[in-house]
């Protein structure tokens, strides 16, 4: 049932991806300018660069300057692949019975072996369970087949663990039928301390939200900063649902990961907000709407860009930072993709929801 | 116009050189060959890049308030006995100790002579029952005093796992952090901190037995004979002893390891202080023929019998030890018993050759993304995009420079701090350099287009960086380990390329384009 839930959620959220990028116009929609485009080919570019650095004064762009996409327009379908993306995930959540807590949060003692030759886990299951106090106990390939790594998650009252004895104990059990294994990390964490970092997870994500709160309502206005925290809540949301669909485990270096999502992807946020203030001060006649989408429009090419930019670096984490920051790679991935998406469609949306409901007030610049 | 632009000139340069005077020592501490403890003001690599062990433990404060309760009770039963008092009972029960007298035998405490042994005490009389608690403010100095302890004892225990740099701290009220960096040897250590090493002497009464012993005078301790073969526990033979203890372990001034004259056997040879030895040799001296069980943290070791009186203050602990073992016990002996128990709240041990991996798989990450971003931004802005790469290489160093002057230590999340950091750092170029591209558009004057971009850009590029920073700010404050470097370096990052995104491209886009006089085009 979870393969299953856990296959459709990723096809989903690729569906997704491809509908985003359909929305913005990619590929061969309306936006995209035709000579420079996604199709270029990599090795192109080496020529190409140092010929235009110097000698072409043709700009590079990715974004016609004309380009005039209703982005409001597709608000409600937005709205409601959001709230489809975000039940998934809390269904996700309820059927595991909750997240996939690692042992900073579970207590518990992980242990990374390598070994001389792959491993098949379920021999290596067998081993363990001809020793009686093995207890609760589980395995899983850790890094890529070449390292021959295996992860052994061990609860907090295991016995194999006690008192020191865990590498004595492990190569009494394994010398004979794995006599090269390499302890390569041991971590272990107390009950009592992972109840703390539970506790400290959530309050470090309340106080960069709460900060995020006061200070774009302090420089732009509440109604952006209504905006920007409903995005910001979805965000993390759809991250944690990912995380639970994928049962990926979750650990205090996932919340970091959050916690610079949060941050980061204000970012595009930010620049949507600062131009909608701009234009309102130019254009005094339009309504927001209108302003809303014209300043979308414009700030297209910056939102993608700085996104991108950022993604080329994770990217390169994610294939070659290694298999501890892994999952960190793939939750800023996710993160940095939606937090792109929820700029566009969420927050603006709820700015011109609120103004609506408020028109008496209307959104002023600020000084 | 042109005085501040030189002016900004100097500043770069200042900071420039002040960079590279404080990251070029991390180069050389790091490169293959060279000894990194020579070099003072470095980035340290965290336990998770070189290798070690963390340690984040407890100490049991609230026994260490029991064993006072305790150890007044042992002793006031001794001070009864030797002045004839009737009491029924007198026992310790956490940190009260309750006496009861026979009727109309109830003395005030707090009269000599015991008022020294009741010293810590609260006194509470009740008809025939006498309780004392410990004072509240005792209990606190106890609390604080046997962390400090635990501290000492730790402190050299651990010197002699031949770690190079080993780091004890205290934290809050009752934790230590304890920081191994290089140590191979994790079960070692763990032994070694974890082992109370209580010693205590008893006398062995050999009429009783397991199933038939007076409860109020005597107690059962067990010897675990362990087969090394199976790893567990072979015999368990119980020893049934009176219950108060004859000598301990707080008399020792030294503890060595002997080999045994006929098989060669190591063994640990004790020697008490003059107090001790006094003593030692009046219980051998009474008790001749009698059994005298050494008992380490509750565990019977051994049960010699006493063939003479002792009086050269000298005794010794067989017990079929590997030379490893006997070392080890002498060691803790010799540093003393722990005031409590300890509890491992945390480890975190890394081996050395993860450590190398981490290392390489992090800079190769660093090296590649890095030199994405540093290709793209030339490709897609051409020569104002080369300036924001120059801007990006110098962001780098500034990010070591700053990370070693603080000597703070690098993780491999702080790594991929670094790495986030640069892909940021050029989201306020793109940022500027679009906003210039639109002014172009607009009015085609390149320089003034040039400082629209960056004047306009500029705000929003201090509200993005200064949410980013919340967001690092918070994980800094409620992070742990190895969390905590990335809020450093990714903290740390954001606010250098602030600095070099702005001021130096800004600076090189001046000394680039100021001296043409008629400007038409940039390339961008």
């Amino acid at each position: 049932m979870s393969d299953a839930l856990g296959t459709g959620s990723v096809v989903s959220v690729l569906g997704f991806a491809f509908w985003e990028a359909n929305v913005v116009g990619f590929g061969e929609a309306t936006c995209l300018k035709s000579e420079v485009g996604f199709t270029l080919p990599v090795l192109k570019p080496t020529a190409l660069f140092i010929s235009n650095i110097y000698t072409t004064y043709e700009i590079m762009q990715i974004i016609k300057d004309d380009c005039n996409f209703d982005f409001l327009g597709k608000r409600k379908i937005a709205a409601v692949i959001s709230a489809l993306m975000i039940l998934v995930g809390m269904v996700s959540i309820a059927l595991h019975r909750g997240l996939n807590f690692g042992i900073d949060f579970r207590g518990g003692t992980n242990v990374q072996i390598r070994f001389e030759k792959q491993v098949n886990l379920d021999d290596l299951r067998k081993v363990f369970a001809t020793r009686e106090d093995s207890g609760e106990m589980s395995l899983q390939t850790f890094g890529v087949p070449e390292d021959n790594e295996v992860l052994l998650i061990l609860p907090v009252d295991s016995k194999l663990a006690k008192d020191g004895q865990l590498k004595e104990n492990l190569t009494e059990l394994l010398k004979d039928k794995y006599p090269q294994m390499e302890l390569r990390r041991v971590a272990t964490i107390g009950p009592k301390v992972g109840e703390e970092l539970k506790l400290n997870a959530v309050r470090a994500i309340f106080i960069a939200l709460g900060l995020v709160l006061v200070y774009i309502s302090f420089r732009f206005q509440w109604k952006f900063g209504v905006g920007t925290i409903v995005a910001l809540i979805h965000d993390v949301c759809i991250v944690v649902g990912v995380f639970s669909m994928l049962d990926k485990e979750f650990t205090l270096t996932i919340v970091a990961a959050l916690l610079t999502v949060v941050g980061y992807s204000l970012n595009d946020t930010i620049v949507v907000f600062d131009r909608i203030r701009e234009n309102q001060g130019k254009y005094r006649k339009k309504g927001l709407e209108e302003i809303i989408n014209l300043s979308t429009n414009e700030t297209l090419s910056r939102t993608i860009l700085t996104s991108g930019t950022t993604l080329l670096v994770v990217v390169c984490l994610f294939f070659l930072g290694g298999e501890i920051i892994h999952d960190f790679s793939f939750a800023m991935l996710v993160g940095i993709g939606v937090g792109t998406y929820s700029s566009i469609y969420i927050a603006s949306p709820v700015l011109l929801l609120l103004n609506q409901k408020n028109p008496a007030t209307p959104v002023k610049e600020e000084a | 116009m042109d005085t501040e632009v030189r002016i900004r000139g100097v500043i770069i340069l200042i900071v420039l050189v002040v960079a590279g005077y404080y990251a070029i020592p991390t180069y050389h501490a790091y490169k293959p060959g060279n000894n990194p403890k020579l070099v003072d003001k470095k980035v340290n690599l965290g336990l998770d890049l070189q290798g070690g062990m963390y340690l984040d433990i407890e100490v049991q404060v609230d026994d260490a308030v029991d064993e006072v309760a305790r150890r007044a009770a042992q002793e006031l039963e001794d001070a009864f006995i030797d002045n004839q008092v009737e009491y029924i009972h007198i026992e310790s029960k956490g940190s009260q100790v309750e006496i009861e007298f026979e009727a109309g035998s109830s003395l005030d405490l707090e009269e000599e002579p015991y008022s020294r042994l009741v010293v810590q005490f609260d006194q509470n009389i009740e008809k025939d029952f006498t309780r004392l608690t410990v004072k509240a403010e005792e209990i606190k100095r106890i609390r604080t005093s046997s962390v400090d302890q635990a501290l000492e004892v730790l402190r050299n225990r651990i010197d002699a796992l031949g770690v190079a740099e080993p780091s004890l701290q205290r934290q809050g009220e009752n934790n230590i952090l304890i920081q191994l960096p290089g140590l191979t040897d994790r079960e070692k250590a763990i032994k070694l901190i974890g082992t109370q090493a209580v010693l205590e002497f008893y006398l062995v009464n050999e009429n009783a037995t397991k199933n038939n012993y007076n409860q109020l005078t005597s107690v059962v301790k067990y010897e675990e004979n362990w087969d090394k073969i199976t790893q567990k526990v072979a015999t368990r033979i119980p020893f049934v002893l009176d219950k108060k203890v004859v000598l301990t372990g707080e008399f020792i001034r030294d503890a060595r390891v002997r080999f045994d004259q006929n098989d060669n056997q190591p063994y640990v040879s004790l020697s008490f202080d003059s107090m001790g030895a006094d003593r030692f040799g009046r219980i051998t001296e009474k008790n001749k023929g009698k059994r005298l069980a050494i008992v380490l943290d509750d565990k019977v070791q051994s049960a010699p019998v006493i063939r003479e009186a002792i009086l050269g203050g000298e005794a010794s602990i067989s017990g079929n030890f590997t030379l490893d073992e006997a070392n080890d016990l002498a060691l803790v002996l010799r540093s003393g018993s722990l005031p409590a128990g300890i509890v491992i709240r945390e480890e975190q041990t890394v081996g050395a050759s993860l450590g190398e991996d981490s290392i390489k798989q992090s800079l190769i990450s660093l090296l590649i993304g890095g030199l994405s971003v540093f290709f793209f931004m030339m490709f897609y802005y051409r020569v104002s995009g080369s300036f924001a790469s120059l801007a990006l290489l110098l962001n780098l160093i500034l990010i070591i420079a700053i990370l070693a002057g603080f000597e703070s230590t690098l993780t491999l999340p702080g790594m991929a701090g670094i790495v986030l950091t640069l892909g940021m750092a050029v989201d306020a170029n793109v940022l500027i350099f679009e906003r210039i591209r639109e002014e172009m558009k607009r009015n085609g004057m390149p320089r003034a287009a040039v400082r629209e971009g960056f004047s306009k850009a500029f705000l929003t590029i201090v509200d993005s960086n200064v949410t980013t920073l919340f967001a690092a700010l918070a994980l800094l404050q409620f992070g742990t380990g190895p969390v905590k470097g990335f809020a450093v370096t990714l903290s740390v990052g954001i606010l250098s390329s602030m600095f070099t995104s702005i001021v130096v491209t800004r600076f090189l886009f001046d000394i680039v384009y100021l001296n043409r006089r008629k400007l038409e085009k940039i390339s961008i």
